[in-house]
């Protein structure tokens, strides 16, 4: 039999890495191997979040362009206050559409968080912790229950969650009660914290800097794993590289926000859940059953992941996003409302996800994809109310760039799918 | 060709008068069936002769209603398909599940990850899917790509090589050549061999008559849901086994053959 060929060819490549063995690999070694292959990936649709990066640039400089004051530190700070809120809803709608269902109720149920914490720390007197902690379980439980019904009866997650929005909506108007609009004192801490809390200046920067040691100690620590274990590593160059531009990526805005207020506190609660939640989704054993469900259901059935508590789990997490959602917007508004999480927050929050670059058709996306998509859309509308343009012009440029971001989405899944890459 | 491995033939898995009835169907009827530590056999039959069926009560998807399962010396009875797989048995079914979104490693893992502290061990899955791709000779240019990207008989490779995993004693292959080019079938075909070499039991169910007598030792025939056959491959012939597969003799092929044969008599 044919078994033992020795393969003669092998021990000339004996010296290579693991995983570089193939000889129909294309080598891609080096600052110039890692660029041409950055350029092919770009070819083939495999786009991440490019076209939103490049989007943010246009918006901004066409902005900027008719009105100076756009770029101005003021105005970046406030962009930061306003994103927190419908940004973490948006987190919890990025891991919905990981699996390829949706959660249109979250505007609701961020709207019922609102009304929870309002009506409980002022008219019921709760101590803040408890008003807190009973929203975020209330959103809890309604996801669960979202969950529950679609793994139990299959009904699709679009019609679980429009009526969840209707009936959630009614439970906000019931837990109001008659007055319909409930103020926060402003000096409980969660408004405090919301408005008034910024990172001093020197702390500011140390964090920026902890986040880029961070990151370098994370990939000098996997390449000396990867160097144990026989495979091939991040040559130290391209770390340096990438290191230099996560420090301008993060201490450029450092800098620009801290000649206004500073670095809003609950604007980084927001970053940091984006990073927590994106290493749930890329390191952990729940994030890669996430990923194998939106792909493939009936695969991830027989592999033996728990399906239906994947299902469960995400619910019950987009709908406590979208509680703690609703507390911040509560806390910057320092009221609650009838129609707190009404208007555009549930759109804002999916559309943020879309732009950013996580696929309606499930399992391709990534976490980062709500804080991306929600400074695009809140750079669209802080530009135009600049402009003195009302929200009938918000609407349909934030409506379009919605439809693009779609478009684009449909069209890189496409070209994968031609090149091999879907 | 290699002579199967020495005649030390304990069966890994044996199955003694298998039965499985749905409803007023009989779909199989007293199987006896065999599978030795290194050796291919093949699971030949029509459409509806039971051999899913019979792929599916060793799998652990039925339960036979009569018969005894022995594997490795032991009689077991598996009532899940994860029981199956536990005990050793590991099955590739013909739609290979694999998640076209996640890489190699990530498909070959999956539902079995490795973990270092609460995060995924991802240095440790790469080196052991090299390691398993390498086992079995399979030419995957990389693992950190997507499974869509891969061709046929390379997600087919990467099916089988997640089979492995579990370092079970047999494997079942269903169909594994039913949608590949010729090179690719080549592939998969060195790939059961390689399995055989690494002392696996190997199931093989194939409609591919070339197939099964390239790589099969043994070919076990079944028809309308019994038994009609063992057959060595050194020592039997493509039409024999056709033959026991329709029906040796009320068959359209046998009638032709014998309708030729009183025209040249009368001739």
């Amino acid at each position: 039999m044919s078994t033992a060929t020795p393969n003669a060819p092998q021990d000339t490549t004996a010296a290579l890495p693991a995983d570089l063995q193939d000889e129909r690999l294309i080598a891609q070694q080096g600052v110039r191997g890692w660029a041409g292959a950055f350029l092919s990936r770009l070819k083939s649709g495999d786009l991440g979040s490019l076209p939103v990066v490049i989007g943010l640039v246009i918006i901004w400089g066409v902005f900027q362009a008719l009105n100076d004051s756009f770029l101005s530190s003021r105005n970046l700070v406030n962009l930061t206050l306003q994103s927190a809120a419908v940004g973490t809803i948006a987190i919890g709608i990025v891991l919905v559409l990981l699996l390829g269902e949706i959660d249109l109720s979250v505007g609701s149920v961020s709207g019922l968080s609102s009304a929870i914490l309002a009506v409980g720390m002022v008219n019921q007197g709760w101590p803040s912790v408890v008003a807190i902690v009973v929203a975020i379980v209330a959103g809890m439980v309604i996801g669960l229950a979202y969950g529950a019904l679609f793994t139990r009866f299959g009904v699709p997650s679009f019609v679980i969650t429009l009526a969840g929005l209707l009936a959630v909506l009614g439970l906000q108007l019931y837990v109001l009660g008659k007055e319909g609009t409930i103020n926060i004192p402003f000096d409980s801490g969660l408004v405090k914290f919301a408005q008034q809390t910024f990172l001093p200046l020197a702390v500011s920067y140390v964090v920026a800097l902890l986040a880029v040691a961070l990151y370098v100690l994370t990939r000098l620590r996997v390449n000396s794993q990867r160097a144990a274990a026989g495979l091939s590593t991040t040559p130290n160059v391209m770390i340096g590289l990438r290191a230099l531009v996560l420090a301008v990526v993060l201490l450029v805005p450092t800098y620009v926000l801290n000649r206004d207020r500073g670095v809003s506190v609950m604007f980084l609660l927001f970053v940091a859940l984006v990073v927590v939640m994106d290493f749930a989704i890329r390191r952990t054993g729940w994030g890669r059953s996430v990923m194998a469900v939106g792909g493939n259901v009936e695969a991830a059935r027989r592999a033996g992941i728990n399906v239906k508590g994947i299902y469960l789990s995400v619910f019950a997490l987009c709908s406590t996003f979208a509680a703690i959602g609703g507390l911040l917007a509560a806390g910057r508004l320092a009221a609650a409302n009838q129609s707190s999480g009404g208007g555009d927050t549930n759109l804002n929050a999916i559309a943020a996800a879309v732009i950013g670059g996580t696929s309606l058709f499930g399992g391709r996306g990534s976490a980062y994809s709500a804080l991306l998509g929600i400074i695009v859309i809140q750079s669209i509308s802080s530009g135009l109310s600049l402009l003195n343009l009302d929200s009938s012009i918000r609407y349909m440029v934030t409506g379009g760039v919605l439809l693009l971001a779609v478009t684009v989405d449909s069209l890189s899944r496409r070209s994968r799918a031609a090149h091999g890459r879907a | 060709m290699t002579a199967t491995a020495a005649p030390a033939t304990t069966a890994v898995l044996s199955l003694k008068g298998v039965s499985k009835r749905f409803g007023a169907v009989q779909a199989l009827k007293d199987i006896d069936f065999d599978v030795n530590a290194g050796e291919v056999v093949a699971l030949v039959g029509d459409n509806g002769a039971g051999k899913s069926t019979l792929v599916k009560t060793i799998a652990g998807v039925y339960t036979p209603d009569e018969g005894t399962m022995t594997f490795d010396g032991r009689t077991t009875s598996v009532s899940t398909p994860a029981e199956a797989q536990r005990l050793g048995i590991a099955t590739v079914f013909q739609d290979l599940a694999l998640c076209d979104n996640l890489d190699v490693v990530g498909n070959l893992f999956l539902g079995r990850e490795l973990y270092r502290g609460r995060a995924l061990d991802e240095v440790r899955m790469e080196q052991e899917s090299w390691r398993l791709l390498r086992q079995l000779s399979a030419k995957i240019p990389s693992v950190r790509i997507p499974v869509a990207s891969l061709s046929g008989g390379q997600r087919q490779t990467v099916a089988i090589a997640r089979s492995l995993l579990g370092d079970p004693k047999v494997v079942m292959l269903d169909e594994p050549t039913a949608a590949l080019g010729v090179a690719q079938t080549a592939e998969v075909l060195n790939l059961v061999e390689r399995l055989r070499d690494n002392g696996h039991g190997v199931i093989l169910i194939s409609h591919n008559m070339s197939d099964v007598m390239a790589v099969a030792d043994r070919v076990h025939v079944l028809r309308l849901g019994r038994n009609n056959g063992t057959f060595h491959v050194s020592q039997t012939s493509t039409q024999e086994i056709i033959a026991a597969i329709t029906g040796a003799t009320t068959n359209a092929v046998s009638e032709r053959a014998s309708r030729r044969v009183q025209k040249e008599e009368q001739s």
